[in-house]
């Protein structure tokens, strides 16, 4: 009877911080010690970026069980606002570590406001037509992104859209300049930034799933019906879920456009909302830590090893994909796996009887 | 009858031609309902249901498949709102009232096709019962604020005196859908208990339980009734069980009452023999 | 963060040039793809100028009946992989691109019938959809839809990427199969003939697959196996096969889609199908997903709004504009404009 048992949540927890905690030790000494390639070196960043954009659609798909594919929608907002943000600190004699850490709250900020503007209507939806409709919404965001202009001058932010001309005063300077994006800018995030809001957001999931609104979220999961009957509010707790997911994929987004030159709209279009769910569903559904690993290892890899393939590189990055998704979800394989690892037999129990 | 013996309480009648149990009297009926009726387009589902249960009552809803019976508790959990009547709960009109707000109010149901949050535990499917009964904000339980720690620990203890009702404090870790059939009924009458009723709603408790189970669900049933001071609404194909426990019952036949009254006057009463037997059959009794 | 608030933040939200009516030439459409120059309608005289503008409205309504009968082909099979199979084949688009490439080389470098081209197109794309269907997505039939979903996405990238690699990113111009010419109906309104085609292939195949679905045997064990698979089974329906066919007539009907697209906007490229693929999946919701009318209702009503507000509106916001109409339609209808109701029983 003793796969029938759930274990201890805590547990778990305690191994992803671990792990989470290790690897950046192990990480940060490499890069001091100046062991690091620098190609290497400058796909750290982005790497955390995409981990949180993993965890926080993780926590829409895996914990409230709703498919989201405008995720980079989010991302989007707040890599522009947290970009736009930094950019207007500029000069204004801010340490670039408060600055970074400004842009990363706008961008959550305003990607919630976005999180709210999108999930009132759509959580009113179901299934796939849930799924469709967050996937229009990523496509009007970058469209609306794209067609946005954003300049700073003494006088203050000017922001204009579909029209590049906003009357910019003398001393101006253009900061989101539509289809090009936002150019120029300084690259002040870093590894232990990312790290840090990593754990952060770690810590907000663990702690809102192991809570009276974690469990309020699963049971809507599991049975909207039956959760309505013993009071409760669907709605509220479908939106806050939403929400703070949204609100964790803007900081990804700012954390995102700090490390790179030069970020424009279409780099968050569907293919890179697709990217993301990949990492969910390959690391397992409401499992972050699978979804920590799927995220290094698909974004990582594309980067590194399959680089001495070439030209065969995506083309193998494809095949991987399906032979990944066709042996993790055979029958036999599985039952081969728990019979290796004899710790998982519970898991397996857990998910098929 | 089974070995299980239940004294009825004295019924009496009142005004709107139902009857509820002398000792109930002096309080305002649980519920309420009169000219109660739903339509599913051109279908009459329910009409004109008329029926009062007493402050401690528990009360049988009895008929064939199809009857409607399934539909009058969607109708007081307000699953659909009702195209006519009312629903007087503790005497509160429940009109315009939302699923969760009748929840509140002090409607818990069990489903007929078991609805648990079959991915999470026992414990935590109990505990989401008790979600509007120990309240803390989400930014406490992010934060772990020392209320989180409290509160959690009060909800534990309930949820375990909860489960020791059906002495399930033992599975209290398993995962829900795991749980044997038997145990998944008994989980979701617990966790209906847990949202603090004054009206259980039961709809086939007792479906796919043998003889023995069912007579330890009877006698469970009672003595919740009798600890928590609660009304009891019952959907049950099992007439060892209504008749057994139910003090007052009512027929339902193509979305209409057909008969209401103690089981005596239900055994006796040649429309439900019809109901239930057909005409020859009626005939041949 | 202090700081950042204390600006000023001043909001001009003009209204650009871009957004006046008939700034651009009657029935000049950017807003899909570059090469979207059809139809005629000269640029505005000032004495004919409401003939014109009633000439550019016919005009640009029969170019988005065109556009949306190529997208009412692709959701067509949509829907019917949907209904079946209860799985979002992502890679659709990209059977739509295989079969406007092989096409292309008939017809472009072997110089042979546009109508072998087709056929050929056809036949690759079936085969190609049936291979699909039984090496990628038969081992998953018993798994969560979302696994399915990842490795439909898996298909798409390894289809764009191996067609980059065979036939490298550089853009082909597809040639005018269907003539250039057109019939020319009052004074300037020409409509082209790849345009009469597109209108008539499209009901030509809603019309067939509604009777095939309705009356044919394998119709009919499609609309069970979309029912309940385990009852289908039950009653001696070959599941299997009756998906692989619903998979060969998806793709063939990808095929078709594919020369049809490209005849209208010539320019292709590895990713051609995806964009169009990902629309036409929306007209599919938008019409109610699994019902064979909704996805034609969907893909026409769909190509309509595009062409409109991209002359009327505005071409940058024309895909956007799309978008929040599939949304609003979803919120007033939440399973789109056909689709049956589907009410959980509690």
């Amino acid at each position: 009877m003793k796969r029938l048992i759930i274990r201890k949540k805590s547990r778990k927890n305690f191994i992803t911080y671990g792990v989470v905690v290790a690897a950046f030790i192990v990480l940060a000494s490499v890069v001091s010690a100046g062991a690091m390639p620098s190609a290497l070196q400058g796909l750290l960043v982005p790497m955390c970026a995409y981990i949180i954009a993993a965890i926080s659609l993780n926590l829409t798909v895996g914990v409230l069980g709703e498919l989201s594919l405008g995720h980079a929608g989010f991302m989007s907002v707040g890599a522009f606002c947290g970009a736009t943000a930094a950019m207007a600190l500029n000069g204004a004699g801010v340490p670039d570590w408060a600055r970074m850490a400004a842009a990363v709250a706008v961008g959550a900020l305003l990607a919630a406001v976005a999180g709210v503007v999108v999930g009132v209507p759509v959580l009113r939806l179901r299934g796939d037509y849930l799924a469709i409709v967050t996937l229009a919404f990523g496509e009007i965001i970058k469209t609306v992104v794209t067609n946005l202009y954003v300049g700073k001058d003494p006088a203050g932010l000017r922001v204009g859209f579909l029209n590049p001309d906003i009357g910019l005063g003398k001393g101006g300077m253009m900061i989101v300049n539509g289809p090009n994006g936002i150019s120029g800018i300084t690259k002040i995030s870093t590894l232990t930034a990312g790290f840090v809001i990593i754990l952060l957001c770690l810590i907000i999931i663990f702690n809102l799933v192991d809570s009276r609104s974690g469990r309020a979220i699963m049971a809507l999961r599991d049975n909207r019906i039956a959760a309505e009957s013993v009071g409760i509010n669907a709605t509220q707790y479908k939106l806050m879920a939403f929400v703070i997911s949204a609100a964790m994929a803007g900081a990804a987004g700012a954390l995102y456009a700090l490390s790179q030159n030069t970020v424009t709209a279409n780099k968050f279009d569907f293919n890179t909302s697709i990217l993301i769910l990949v990492f969910v569903v390959l690391g397992g559904l409401g499992n972050m830590l699978g979804s920590i690993v799927a995220a290094t290892v698909l974004y990582i890899l594309p980067e590194t090893w399959l680089r001495q393939f070439s030209d065969y590189r995506m083309l193998i990055y494809a095949v991987v994909l399906i032979l990944m998704m066709l042996i993790t979800n055979n029958a036999k394989i599985r039952i081969w796996m728990g019979k290796l690892l004899p710790h998982k037999k519970e898991k397996e129990g857990e998910a098929h009887v | 009858m089974s070995d299980f013996q239940f004294e009825k309480g004295k019924m009496v009648p009142v005004p709107s031609h139902s009857i509820i149990p002398e000792r109930d009297l002096g309080h305002v009926p649980v519920l309420e309902c009169s000219h109660l009726g739903v339509d599913f387009g051109g279908l009459r589902a329910v009409d004109d249901f008329n029926f009062t249960i007493g402050k401690t009552e528990i009360a049988g809803l009895i008929g064939p498949n199809g009857a409607g019976k399934t539909t009058v508790f969607n109708l007081l959990t307000k699953v659909y709102t009702p195209t006519r009547g009312t629903i007087l709960l503790n005497g509160m009109d429940t009109h315009g009232k939302t699923t969760v707000q009748i929840n509140k109010m002090g409607i818990a149901r069990t489903f007929q096709n078991i609805r648990l949050f079959s991915n999470l535990s026992v414990e935590d499917n109990v505990k989401i019962g008790l979600h509007n009964q120990k309240k803390y904000s989400t930014l406490e339980g992010i934060l772990r604020l020392p209320s989180y720690w409290k509160t959690e620990k009060e909800a534990h203890q309930r949820a375990m005196e909860l489960l020791s009702i059906f002495n399930m404090e033992y599975m209290a870790n398993w995962r829900a859908g795991n749980l044997p059939y038997g145990a998944q009924r008994r989980l979701e009458i617990v966790r209906a208990l847990a949202t603090n009723p004054c009206l259980l709603l039961l709809d086939e408790p007792a479906a796919g339980m043998n003889p023995a189970e069912t007579a330890e669900l009877m006698e469970n049933i009672v003595k919740i009734r009798d600890t928590f001071q609660i009304a009891v609404l019952l959907i049950e194909h099992d007439m060892k069980l209504v008749m057994g426990i139910c003090e007052g019952i009512c027929v339902l036949n193509f979305g209409q009452v057909i008969a209401k009254g103690t089981a005596e006057d239900i055994r006796r009463n040649p429309t439900v023999i019809e109901a239930y037997l057909g005409k020859r059959g009626a005939e041949s009794c | 963060m202090a700081l950042f608030l204390l600006y000023p933040i001043n909001i001009t939200l003009r209204r650009g040039t871009r957004w006046k009516r008939g700034k651009r030439g009657a029935g000049s459409v950017r807003g899909f793809a570059p090469y979207a120059e059809s139809g005629g309608g000269a640029p505005g005289q000032p004495e004919a100028k409401l003939e014109v503008v009633s000439l550019s409205l016919v005009n640009n309504l029969i170019n988005g009946v065109s556009l949306g009968s190529v997208y009412a082909i692709i959701a067509l099979g949509y829907t019917m992989v949907y209904g079946i199979a209860k799985m979002l084949n992502f890679a659709h688009g990209d059977v739509i691109m295989v079969g406007a490439y092989i096409c292309f080389f008939i017809c472009s470098d072997f110089g042979m019938s546009p109508i072998l081209g087709i056929l050929a197109a056809v036949l690759v794309c079936t085969l190609l959809g049936v291979l699909i269907e039984q090496l990628a997505y038969k081992p998953l039939r018993q798994v969560t839809s979302l696994a399915v979903l990842i490795t439909a996405i898996g298909v798409s990238y390894f289809l764009q990427n191996a067609a980059q690699l065979m036939w490298t990113s550089n853009p082909r111009i597809f040639p005018a199969i269907f003539g250039s010419g057109g019939i020319q109906l009052i004074g300037d309104l020409t409509i082209p003939y790849k345009t009469l085609v597109t209108i008539g292939a499209c009901l030509v195949i809603m019309a067939g697959l509604i009777l095939f679905t309705g009356k044919t045997r394998t119709g009919k064990a499609m609309r069970a196996c979309s029912e309940d698979k385990d009852a289908a089974q039950l009653m001696g329906i070959n599941v299997n096969r009756t998906i692989s066919i619903t998979f060969a007539i998806g793709s063939a009907l990808a095929a078709v889609a594919g020369v049809l697209l490209c005849s209208a906007y010539p320019k292709l490229i590895p990713t051609t199908g995806s964009m169009p693929g990902i629309k036409a999946f929306t007209a599919a919701v938008f019409g109610g997903i699994g019902s064979i009318p909704g996805a034609f209702l969907g893909g026409i009503l769909l190509g309509v709004i595009e062409i409109f507000s991209s002359a009327y509106l505005s071409t940058e916001l024309a895909n956007a504009i799309v978008f929040l109409v599939l949304i609003v339609i979803l919120l007033v209808k939440p399973t789109g404009l056909l689709g049956k109701k589907v009410s959980e029983k509690v």
